[in-house]
């Protein structure tokens, strides 16, 4: 059923069985640490995957005329794992602001404590909804613009399923009070190294594939895909070093001390925006936008400008995250001057999205699919300036600790990183499954309505909320005495979190909306005989332009 | 490659490439974003020439304007200091009276002390003073270690049952659990202690049982809390006679808390606050109570 063959079902057996061996392993050394829990579960999973495996594992061989086509097995999955963290991720979202206004939501019990299930909101969302859309589409897109079938069948298997191996481990991790305390890397060190061998296969996947390429050119979407891919490796791995208590416990230290530590951190946690959460959906924007809209790219050059734009400053910025602390001045003030030099590139990227749409304005009224690519290129561009201006320390000793920072990571990621990835999953699902359409396009239109209110009421509740907390922080009295207490604040909070909540909750409620949507589609019978023909990767087609330009 | 077609929407050429039909245009960068893009470079050029930005070995560009965060911090507390100062001076230097009689200084006591009360005694005592089960009401006019402004400023100070080594030391014994009176007894004073305060706890069927307790009251409790048993500041022994509680009034509420005993805690605050600010809050937490029974 995965046109596996013979030879690439045992080195899966032979994974999996070595994994089998590592759980067993980690569930003996670790015992009643959650390290042996984590054992435990890593044995389930890979037993699990080798019953599936030796279900199908003494089948025919694959016929051979499976290379002429594209390897689109593993999108399949990755749709449907996009989608199971999507809606966990948003719910743990939904709960956990339920919370910062109804605190009895945690029922008391530790494992469900605001503190252990904010992670596990983000890490679902980032790194479980994000990362397999990220995966997902790559896959995708790498083939479709190379025409060239993925290099190999069973690396693709390997870096799905072993990143959301990764995405078990570090979730079920902070229920049970795990975490390095690192924002955005607070899984442990051993699924931190697992997720080296992952990103490495990937890694090395994405660029096989690449070679094989029968375009003479790389499109822009590679470019991003192959940054998020590169630079997502070295932020994970210096900012995780850390020597774990033993190989029998889950707790590790930072190799990292001090005031450098935090640097280090926020380099990474700056840039895991950067190359997670917008190089790697630029890449989606910059396929699944010309694709849906049937128009060409507005400018080459700004895709040149923005693409080494982003890729250098980017990598400067982090240091606004920790604006009038004990980081030196210096280096606040070169963090925040690239941040201010990144606006531009970061608005070429949003304006040739929107520019690219001059021609199909007719297409964004009528197909709420375009609509959402649409408004992620509009919130792209809202957040890189709310972004850039956060930045500016006078603006930032405002904001710092306030909840207009959290306001502007959910602008960026339920108007930015969710919209682009339902704009790309309505778009491939049916090319994928050779469907001529989506079940019901009156539902898409429903789940953008659902998420571009939510997404309003979100970022407008916490622009208010962080704006009122940063002045009465800072509101004196004329005897030069602070008027509030903090307990103040927080009460003049309560009516914002109670409209986040619902903002978000519209937002989860789209996201459930989209997983039936595309379940329908699923399941929908095959459309009659669409022309197969130009979605291959065929050899024999002719490798100039002149060639006729296959319409969608 | 065709290079020449040409897009029939915007009139610009492609570039002649195509990837599974995505084409793009040659447009040229628009004459606004590079102009934009030599603004925030300006911006940015000019904040490394005034301020410290860029690393130089083991040091850094100071910036001609010669601003570096630390001395900035430090000057605007010293300004916010001196802003201060004024009323400081006046809160230290007057005795509690005369603050007290001192309209002007009341409100500024109001203010800080509203702040300063909301983020160290809040947690415990609640937003309003009020307090709560096992958290004395600090806003009525019953005091366990005495309502002066005086008496609160040592209790902020060295707290109750502290740390510190002047600390207020207050015990209730487990008079019960330490088999200091026999279970009957325990119900015959706490019965006696629930009539101090509530007529109706004395019923013409309990009056053998009232007068018990107080037999047993008069040997064992009168030490801490008085023959009136209306308690004692100094050791921290509350009234008995009037309605507020902090453990509960009700019948088994005493008698858990006559078995049980009870040790209170406030910490010490001498560490974490100025004397001014005990000062401040002694006189806002006096104040709270200020016109009530």
């Amino acid at each position: 059923m995965m046109q596996l063959t013979t030879g690439e079902r045992q080195l899966g057996a032979i994974v999996l069985i070595a994994l089998a061996i590592l759980g067993i392993a980690m569930a003996a050394a670790g015992r009643t640490d959650v390290l042996g829990i984590h054992g435990a579960m890593v044995l389930l999973y890979s037993l699990a995957l080798l019953f599936l495996l030796f279900s199908s594992a003494f089948g025919p061989e694959p016929s051979p005329a499976r290379l002429t086509r594209y390897y689109d097995d593993p999108i399949k999955v990755g749709v449907g794992l996009t989608l199971f963290w999507a809606i966990f991720g948003m719910f743990i979202g939904v709960w956990a602001a339920a919370q910062l206004a109804w605190p009895i939501l945690n029922f008391d019990t530790s494992w469900a404590s605001f503190g252990r299930i904010r992670p596990a909101h983000t890490s679902g969302v980032i790194f479980g909804f994000g990362g397999n859309a990220l995966i997902t589409t790559s896959f995708h897109v790498v083939q479709r613009t190379s025409r060239a079938r993925l290099a190999d069948q069973f690396s693709p298997w390997f870096v799905l399923f072993g990143f959301n191996l990764f995405c078990l481990i570090a979730v079920s991790g902070y229920f049970l009070g795990v975490t390095q305390s690192k924002e955005y890397a607070e899984a442990e060190w051993y699924a931190d190294i697992w997720l080296v061998i992952v990103w490495v296969t990937y890694f090395v996947l994405y660029v096989r594939t690449l070679a094989l390429r029968k375009e003479p050119h790389i499109y822009v979407a590679n470019w991003y895909y192959m940054a998020f891919i590169i630079v997502v490796a070295i932020l994970h791995i210096v900012n995780n070093l850390a020597v774990p208590l033993s190989f029998a416990h889950a707790k590790s230290y930072t190799i990292w001390a001090g005031v450098q530590d935090s640097m280090v951190q926020w380099w990474y946690g700056h840039n895991a925006v950067a190359f997670f959460l917008t190089a790697g959906f630029l890449a989606m924007l910059y396929y699944y936008l010309p694709k849906r809209a049937e128009r060409p790219i507005f400018s080459y050059r700004l895709s040149i400008l923005s693409f080494w734009g982003i890729t250098f400053f980017y990598m400067w910025a982090g240091s606004h995250h920790l604006h009038y602390t004990a980081l030196p001045h210096w280096v606040q003030n070169l963090g925040m001057t690239f941040s201010v030099m990144l606006l531009v590139p970061s608005w070429a990227s949003a304006g040739n999205a929107l520019l690219t749409l001059n021609g199909a304005w007719h297409k964004v009224r009528d197909d709420a699919t375009l609509r959402f690519i649409m408004m992620a290129a509009f919130f792209y561009g809202l957040s890189t300036f709310e972004g850039s201006f956060l930045a500016i320390r006078p603006v930032n000793s405002l904001s710092h600790y306030t909840d207009w920072t959290v306001g502007h990571v959910h602008a960026g990621a339920l108007g930015w990183v969710a919209m682009i990835t339902f704009g790309s999953l309505y778009t491939l699902v049916p090319a994928i499954w050779k469907r001529e359409r989506m079940y019901s396009a009156a539902l898409v239109e429903v789940h953008f309505w659902l998420a571009l209110v939510g997404t309003l009421i979100y970022v407008f509740a916490m622009w208010n909320s962080g704006i009122i907390q940063g002045l009465m922080w800072r509101t004196y009295s004329p005897d030069n005495t602070l008027v509030y207490s903090f307990l103040d604040t927080l009460l003049a909070m309560y009516p914002y979190y109670i409209a986040r909540a619902f903002g978000g909750l519209l937002f989860l409620i789209g996201a459930i909306v989209a997983a039936y949507n595309i379940w329908m589609t699923v399941r929908a019978p095959s459309a009659a005989q669409l022309p197969l023909d130009e979605d291959l990767p065929a050899s024999d087609r002719p490798l100039d332009g002149a060639a006729p330009t296959p319409a969608e | 490659m065709d290079v020449n077609e040409v897009d029939p929407v915007s009139g610009r050429k492609t570039t002649g490439h195509i990837w599974n039909g995505i084409k793009e245009l040659d447009t040229p960068i628009p004459r606004g974003v590079l102009l934009f893009l030599i603004a925030t470079h300006v911006f940015a050029v000019l904040w490394w020439v005034l301020l410290p930005t860029w690393p130089l070995g083991r040091t850094y560009t100071k910036g001609v304007l010669g601003i570096d965060q630390k001395t900035t911090v430090e000057a605007s507390l010293r300004d916010s200091a001196a802003l201060r100062l004024p009323w400081v001076k006046l809160i230290e230097s007057r005795s509690y009276d005369e603050i007290r009689a001192d309209e002007r200084l009341m409100a500024f006591v109001r203010t800080n002390g509203h702040q300063l009360f909301g983020d160290n005694c809040a947690a415990c005592h609640g937003r309003d003073g009020k307090g709560r089960e096992n958290y004395p009401d600090l806003t009525d006019d019953d005091w366990i270690w005495g309502g002066t402004p005086e008496a609160i400023t040592q209790t902020l100070t060295v707290g109750v049952n502290s740390r510190h080594p002047e600390s207020r030391m207050g015990q209730m014994p487990a008079f019960g659990r330490d088999e200091m009176l026999d279970r009957q007894q325990v119900v015959d004073v706490a019965t006696y202690v629930a009539s101090l305060s509530d007529p109706s706890a004395s019923t013409p069927d309990n009056i053998a049982q009232i007068d018990r307790g107080r037999e047993v009251f008069q040997s064992t409790c009168v030490p801490c809390h008085g023959e009136d048993a209306r308690g004692n500041p100094e050791l921290g022994a509350p009234n008995l006679t009037d309605d507020r509680w902090i453990y509960g009034g009700s019948l088994e509420r005493i008698i858990a808390t006559i078995h049980g005993g009870r040790e209170g805690h406030m910490p010490t605050w001498d560490e974490r606050l100025t004397p001014t600010q005990i000062k401040v809050l002694a006189l806002y937490v006096n104040d709270l109570g200020k016109g009530r029974p």
